[in-house]
């Protein structure tokens, strides 16, 4: 598949551009890093991949509802939780930090659907509201905890691979695998609920359960994703891959499978430059590393990639040259009335350039003496650009109404755009007209260069 | 079948404390096709999503086949207005109108060769076979109607309710739509749909409810379809009606939406 394959260019272009960016050390730690020769290291990938995988399925699901923004008030919502799980047990006891940040994250999308439903203000404003209230509430809370100092803080805001143990590996499976488990079965109420929940709330189906679910499961992949990356990017985490893989597929479940992919690489690229680049944290690097990816993207993945919209810009400018020559070409043999099918390129005025090009199209063939004639195929296609030009100025006239002398520069465009069932249709409505507006012949399909000759004689 | 498919009594709704529908009574009988009309901001669209219990009531019941609507949804299929829906979602045709096969149950498995010969069989209905595979965002008007079409007719109900289903589409969908609606009907299926097109109104419907904030009138269309009626409908007068409606509801609203 064309998409696994760019994934994988991609991902390998990140990494080998991150090896040659280090220097001295940071290569000797990148080297660790590779062969795994660290013990730190191999217990905080898996975890990475986890993280990457879960948060890129439940942030495409967001993606599909206009819900990321629940992802930002989310991520913020949860630390005045974890601070009073911490407060109520003064242990990083995860079940108690994982209790108190499900009750705040769930409070904090109450509060917001309170808010909506009882002023006029639209989800946006509302949510702000919720997310920053409750983060100023989270630091101040944290500010309290016994190990409260700036370092405290920062694990909790920024994040630290390192500090993926055992246990915190075990959550990130299991929130990983609940949401594969119930995405991959659910995968068609999923769907359903996010593209037209109205109908399947018409329907009797439990739209408001998977809500609830999507719900339930994205607060928890912010929980358990909080260690390592730190609460303020966990949204970043969510998103940027889910919008990454939406930018190279049309069907839903090969968004997903995409995002999982791509969060799993951002994890580990981000996992990577942490470690390699001592001392830089892990939830601004892994977040970045997932910019890099979604900006790679834009150019170049194949749907809406800047890079091929340039090139098939550049190839559209190209045939449309190509077309005009051969139109000029066909004009000067048409006023030759065909006899002659050999031509001098100054008369139709192109240059050898362009005649050199038209052949290795196989449009044209160089004959003796600096005369060049078209092949079948080319008559054929210089034809078809005259018929589409003179078609559509009769079409402008007859049936839009236009004057005689203001069609021709709008056909100059459209000769190069009209599509067969166009010209059906057209011919079809028009009548199977024989001449243009100025009483010039439109060509046929079937037209030779012999057979027009002869008429002539 | 039950010989009324469709009864409301003193329905009314609220959006914002604001009355949108006050004091609906109709019944609309089986085998109907019937078209909801009126003007702009009567409620015609609300008038079908509050009888399918989308929108909450604040007074009034409804009843479906004698019935509450919960009970009978299997029985009900509905068309939304096309442009309730993201039509650059990255979806199918196809998955689209398996959409209207789905149960409680069937949402947690894959779709079996039935429902898919289903959603075929429908899709060949409205000549949208060929673009099964196709995603819905290259789709022109027309042919995403036609789609929301097909995947109420997946749901094999004996009552459609359908929102505009001729909004925005080509001369041709609009006589296929017709058609295909004709061919429900006479298979004992009730359609009721909102149409704002007074002129086709009277050649496509049966019945008709003539709608503006309250009910000016329903019944067979010969019997409502008036110029005295209409004009109540679309006219000066019942503007200033409703106005006091609004501001007697406004006076006792409920807290809540």
């Amino acid at each position: 598949m064309m998409n696994g394959r760019l994934t994988r260019t991609l991902v390998l272009a990140v990494l080998l551009l991150l090896v040659a960016g280090c220097s001295g050390a940071s290569r000797d730690r990148a080297l660790t890093f590779l062969t795994l020769q660290d013990g730190l290291v191999r217990a905080a990938l898996p975890g990475v991949l986890l993280l990457g995988l879960n948060c890129g399925v439940l942030g495409t699901l967001l993606i599909a509802r206009r819900m990321t923004m629940l992802g930002d008030t989310l991520s913020h919502a949860v630390l005045p939780g974890i601070a009073g799980g911490f407060l109520w047990t003064m242990t990083r006891n995860p079940v108690a930090l994982l209790a108190g940040a499900l009750v705040t994250g769930i409070l904090s999308s109450l509060v917001a659907g309170w808010i909506m439903n009882g002023t006029k203000l639209k989800p946006d404003a509302a949510q702000s509201v919720v997310l920053t209230v409750f983060f100023a509430a989270g630091i101040l809370l944290i500010k309290l905890l016994p190990d409260g100092n700036k370092a405290g803080i920062d694990r909790f805001l920024y994040g630290q691979a390192a500090a993926l143990d055992a246990g915190e590996t075990v959550m990130l499976a299991v929130a990983a695998g609940a949401t594969l488990l119930t995405v991959g079965f659910g995968y068609r109420g999923f769907l359903l609920m996010s593209f037209d929940p109205g109908f399947g709330r018409s329907a009797g189906l439990p739209v408001r359960g998977f809500h609830l679910l999507q719900m339930f499961l994205t607060t928890l992949a912010v929980v358990v994703s909080m260690q390592a990356v730190g609460v303020i990017l966990v949204a970043g985490l969510l998103v940027i891959p889910g919008a990454t893989a939406w930018l190279f597929s049309g069907r839903l479940h090969r968004v997903l499978v995409l995002a999982a992919l791509f969060g799993m690489a951002a994890g580990l690229a981000g996992a990577f430059l942490s470690y390699a680049g001592d001392g830089m944290a892990m939830g601004p690097t892994l977040v970045l590393c997932a910019g890099i990816m979604f900006a790679a993207a834009f150019l170049l993945s194949p749907r809406y990639g800047m890079a091929r919209r340039f090139v098939s810009g550049l190839l559209d400018r190209r045939r449309i040259q190509r077309e005009d020559a051969l139109k000029s070409v066909y004009r000067l043999l048409e006023s030759r009335d065909f006899r002659e099918a050999a031509f001098l390129p100054d008369d139709a005025g192109q240059a050898r350039g362009m005649m050199e090009s038209l052949a290795r199209h196989g449009l044209a063939e160089s004959l003796a003496a600096g005369t060049w004639k078209l092949t079948a195929r080319g008559f054929r296609h210089a034809s078809r650009v005259v018929r589409n030009h003179r078609l559509w100025e009769l079409y402008l006239t007859r049936r839009a109404g236009y004057a005689e002398d203001h069609v021709h520069d709008d056909a100059e465009e459209m000769e190069h755009l009209l599509a067969e069932e166009n010209i059906a249709h057209m011919m079809g409505v028009l009548g199977h007209p024989v001449a243009d507006p100025h009483g010039r012949r439109i060509p046929r399909e079937d037209d030779t260069m012999e057979g027009l000759a002869s008429r002539h004689e | 079948m039950e010989p009324i498919a469709l009864e409301c009594h003193d329905l009314s709704v609220a959006y914002d404390r604001k009355p949108v529908l006050y004091g609906i009574d109709v019944s609309v009988p089986s085998g109907s096709l019937c078209g909801i009309v009126g003007p702009n901001g009567a409620g015609k669209s609300t008038l079908i999503r509050a009888a399918m219990g989308l929108l909450p009531h604040d007074g009034g019941w409804v009843r479906v086949f004698g019935q509450a609507v919960d009970a009978v949804r299997r029985r009900i299929a509905y068309v939304p207005q096309r442009s309730s829906v993201d039509w650059d979602f990255p979806v199918s045709v196809m998955d689209v109108v398996l959409m209207g096969r789905s149960t409680r149950s069937s949402l947690w498995v894959r779709p079996s060769a039935a429902d898919r010969a289903k959603a075929r069989e429908c899709l060949d209905m409205v000549q949208m076979l060929p673009f099964a595979d196709r995603r819905i965002s290259q789709l022109s008007g027309g042919q995403q109607q036609r789609v929301f079409l097909a995947r109420a007719l997946a749901q094999e109900a004996d009552l459609y309710f359908m929102d505009e289903p001729f909004t925005g589409v080509d001369a041709a969908t609009e006589r296929a739509i017709v058609s295909l609606l004709q061919d429900l009907r006479s298979r004992g299926a009730t359609i009721i749909a909102v149409h704002h097109d007074l002129t086709t109104a009277p050649e496509y419907f049966d019945f008709m409810l003539l709608l503006n904030l309250r009910l000016v009138a329903a019944g067979p269309t010969p019997e409502v379809f008036t110029t005295e009626l209409l004009q109540k409908t679309y006219g000066g007068r019942l503007t200033v009606l409703s106005e006091l409606a609004l501001r007697a509801q406004a006076a006792r609203a409920p807290m809540t939406r």
